[in-house]
């Protein structure tokens, strides 16, 4: 087993994780107008988690940073502190500085002092002055105290110089549950002690109350441990009982020592003193309780009386009643205020305490390894379910078969089974919407752009391998939007605009994909600006017709960028180029959508999961692919008269009145040249994100059927045209398509031919 | 066997550091999340000590500690804060509210046990 303490310690940076969302949430509600006070608690007590956590594994700087930052969020939970919007940027600020130390302090590293410290003042000057100096002191309350009580006194003295500690309960010591019998062991355990208890103030049964407390105690105690060390076990009762340490050598110094000579006429009077109960006390040296005249019983065989400690005539009162020696354990109880003698019989431990416990969503965390391999023993699983039925089919087993049907039954089985553990795979897109949101933030700080982050569609869930790898591309997309996308503030004024700009971020899920968009309402794209540019850098040729569509394409071009000075922000040598390409590993598309003055919208598309889809199984050349489901809206039979020549090797398809670019999907890959007539051909009619299509002509459809994606990418890297690989039942490899990929690879070869020619009306 | 403790905190962290501290001193502890949760899985159980964090959601540490003292069955159940601060008005309030102790998270696993000892004592043999 690894060791409890790293396992404790790797789940804390996981929690921490959690109460960082928690908190960047609880800010959003607050920033929107939510002035709940369980929002502002929430964020509180997020911080005060991690701060309880992170003192517990001495994890300074994060101690330090969330203490402070909770003190100034108490001043909003106690009212006194209403955020405004600058003060509420500087809560989400902290909350970042924060989630960097979670980081460094998980990684081992070190986070900018100055940068956190900056962030701290700005807080607490938010806060007024009256956080000061007592705060830095309540911090070090939180150092992983061991207790070395031991230095701060002198060394005590081992011989001769016992404690005596008188020791009275007040009747609210009972009330808060302790009890002096726990108190007076908790005592002996540091050294050898005596115990004398007083009962003198117990009235008669009629004049009783049970609840009230009614003992004292004298303790000797033979211990070389500090007086603070003693009233440390007091320490729970402070204030509900009465409680004199005296004597010992440590404590008490020159005082105790006099003592010897000062007190033997109090011991003649005070009666023999008793014996030890326990054996070895009568080797350290003898010694004599001055605080109670011993039973008569005890008093025969008591040891020789000796002087002992120096401040017993003060506590030793003049009592009449004899008092009992009592051995530490069994005191009797004259406050009868433990309920627990009436305790039932426990019930069976867990059973209720379980099934009350398990109401809360329950789960497990498992390793993401053993997922994939489960992913892909599912993925397996498919593949051989589909051989199996082709077998039953090549079998020539009647359909009403049992074979046949227990066979439908296993491949409905073995859908649900995916779809399942698809569902483990699936995360909510809200903890990459949150980091964006912090990107804003710090990119708008940047170029000083007032803005705003307005995320919708935070639940849906999509693969976890996928929100990984679209944290990069959807982070520079963020920082284009509003370094480039979003107009200066007085440029947004004088187009009569609300000063702060707004970027919104969305995700929903649309015909088996998951849709990403990063819009602004900004200025729009510079049309004439980025064709200027294009042409200059030698990207496209000078003068060449270009429709709005596709001079916004040229974005994505490599080596494109529009920044006139690079800024801190996006000039880091990523252009949109690396974006598209990075979506596109994922099997995904990016899209461009742009209106001048009102805004540019960017949509990625992206498959639910990596492991599978929905396609269907088409012939083409001899060859069988794979297309996949979700990108085909409808599949017709081609006639020649439909197909319009738009110049050479162009084709388009007229459809209801529109035109669709044609594609032959045989020659497009090369494996045969384009025939006399397509008369009877299939056509695929496939459609993009942003609602344009075309046509796909293949020579035949031989089923639909879902398939299991295997990767080309890491033997291969990125084909054109080609998303993956899969294996069909009869055991054949097939390339899966990806249409649009195709489609624009094809069209980008022949520039004449535009991605849609829309009939007007 | 060792005492019974019932420890509530919201925090996974300390209840798993709870966990480990009490188990390795051969207590047998149950959890729960929040107040309410805390009183749910209390009901009819006694434990020998009841270890509670203050800040919670639904129910905090206060009034946790007054509902648990509400019931008879548990009005002498020694109860312990665990908090990050050690302010002397918050022992008061504590106290106040029927806590029989606290201790000052982060929490030294032998300071704990020895703290539970001596509201508790050594438990059943």
């Amino acid at each position: 087993m690894s060791d409890p303490m790293a396992e404790i310690r790797a789940s804390f940076f996981i929690e921490c994780e959690e109460l960082l969302e928690a908190l960047q949430d609880g800010l959003t509600a607050m920033d929107g107008g939510d002035d709940d006070a369980e929002t502002i608690n929430i964020c509180f007590r997020a911080v005060h988690s991690m701060k309880g956590g992170a003192g517990a594994f001495g994890l300074e700087q994060l101690v330090r940073f969330a203490h402070r930052y909770e003190t100034v969020m108490d001043e909003v939970r106690a009212g006194r502190l209403s955020p405004d919007r600058d003060a509420m940027m500087l809560f989400f600020r902290a909350a970042d500085v924060l989630s960097d130390i979670v980081r460094a302090s998980r990684d081992g590293t070190e986070v900018d002092q100055s940068e956190t410290e900056a962030v701290l003042t700005q807080l607490e000057s938010l806060a007024g002055g009256a956080l000061d100096e007592e705060e830095e002191e309540e911090v070090t309350d939180f150092q992983p105290m061991t207790l070395s009580f031991d230095l701060d006194s002198p060394p005590a003295p081992t011989e001769d110089t016992p404690w005596t500690i008188r020791f009275t309960p007040h009747k609210a010591l009972f009330a808060s549950g302790n009890e002096p019998q726990h108190l007076l062991r908790a005592l002996s355990a540091l050294g050898e002690a005596e115990t004398v208890c007083e009962q003198d103030r117990i009235p008669t049964l009629d004049a009783l109350d049970p609840e009230d407390a009614l003992l004292s105690w004298t303790i000797t105690l033979d211990s070389t441990k500090s007086e603070s060390e003693i009233r440390e076990v007091f320490d729970f009762v402070d204030g509900i009982c009465d409680l004199e340490v005296s004597g010992g050598g440590g404590g008490g110094g020159g005082f105790a020592l006099p003592a010897l000579d000062d007190i033997p006429s109090t011991i003649d009077d005070g009666a023999p003193a008793e014996e030890a109960p326990a054996p070895n006390i009568a080797a350290s040296p003898p010694r004599i309780t001055l605080s109670a005249p011993t039973d008569e019983t005890m008093a025969s065989d008591s040891a020789a009386p000796a002087p002992s400690s120096a401040a017993a005539p003060a506590t030793a009162p003049a009592t009449p009643t004899p008092a009992t020696p009592t051995p530490v354990t069994p005191t009797p109880d004259a406050a009868p205020a433990k309920v627990e003698t009436s305790k039932p019989a426990k019930p069976s431990g867990q059973a209720g305490g379980q099934a009350t416990a398990s109401q809360s969503k329950a789960t497990v965390r498992v390793d993401l390894d053993r997922i994939d391999r489960l992913v892909n023993l599912v993925g397996e699983l498919v593949i051989n379910q589909a051989m199996l039925s082709q077998s039953v089919q090549e079998a020539d087993i009647p359909s009403n078969s049992p074979v046949s049907q227990g066979l439908e039954e296993f491949m409905q089985l073995t859908r649900d089974i995916q779809d399942s553990v698809m569902m483990i795979r699936a995360q909510p897109v809200k903890s990459l919407f949150q980091r964006m949101s912090r990107i804003v933030r710090e990119a708008s700080a940047a170029v000083n752009k007032r803005t705003r982050l307005v995320t919708e569609g935070e639940a849906t869930e999509v693969d976890k391998t996928v929100i990984e790898r679209l944290a990069d591309p959807l982070t520079h997309m963020i920082r284009n939007a509003v370094d480039h996308g979003l107009e200066s503030s007085a440029d947004r004024v004088a187009a009569g605009k609300s000063e702060e700009g707004t970027v919104t971020l969305t995700a929903v899920h649309r015909s088996g994909r998951v849709v990403i968009e990063v819009s602004d309402d900004g200025g729009g794209i510079n049309r004439p600006k980025v064709r200027e540019i294009a042409e200059s850098k030698g990207l496209i040729a000078e003068g060449i017709s270009l429709s709005d569509s596709e001079i916004d394409n040229l974005l994505f071009l490599p080596g494109f960028s529009t920044a006139k000075e690079v800024s801190d922000l996006s000039g880091r040598g990523v252009g949109m180029d690396v974006v598209r390409s990075a979506i596109q590993e994922l099997g995904g598309r990016i899209s461009i959508t742009s209106e001048p003055g009102v805004g540019t919208c960017f949509s990625i598309s992206l498959p639910l999961t990596l492991a599978v889809l929905d396609g269907m199984v088409v012939r083409s050349g001899g060859e069988t692919m794979v297309v996949p489901l979700g990108s085909i809206v409808e599949t017709l039979s081609l006639q020649d008269n439909e197909i319009r020549s738009v110049g050479p090797g162009a084709n388009v398809l007229h459809i209801r009145n529109s035109f669709v670019p044609l594609l032959d999907l045989a020659v497009a890959l090369g494996f045969r040249e384009p025939l006399e007539s397509y008369d009877g051909s299939v056509v695929l009619l496939i459609t993009q994100e942003d609602g344009t299509r075309s046509a796909l002509v293949v020579d035949s459809i031989e089923e639909q059927r879902q398939v299991v994606i295997k990767g080309l990418q890491e033997s291969y890297g990125h084909v054109p045209g080609i998303a993956a690989a899969t294996i069909l039942g009869d055991g054949q490899v097939a390339l899966i398509l990806d249409p649009v990929d195709l489609m624009s690879t094809v069209a980008g070869k022949k520039p004449g031919a535009g991605p849609s020619l829309e009939l007007a009306g | 066997m060792g005492l019974q403790v019932l420890a509530v905190d919201d925090s996974r962290t300390i209840r798993d550091m709870l966990k480990m501290a009490l188990t390795q001193a051969g207590f047998e502890a149950r959890f729960a999340e929040d107040g309410v949760h805390g009183l749910e899985v209390l009901s009819g159980t006694m434990p020998d000590a009841i270890i509670t964090d203050i800040n919670m959601p639904r129910l905090d540490g206060f009034g946790f500690i007054e509902a648990v003292r509400a019931q008879a069955d548990y009005r002498a159940t020694p109860i312990l804060v665990l908090t990050t601060e050690s302010a002397p008005e918050l022992k008061a309030k504590a106290r106040a509210a029927g806590a029989t102790g606290w201790i000052v998270k982060p929490f030294d696993p032998e300071k704990l046990v020895r703290a539970l000892h001596t509201v508790a004592g050594p438990g059943a043999t």
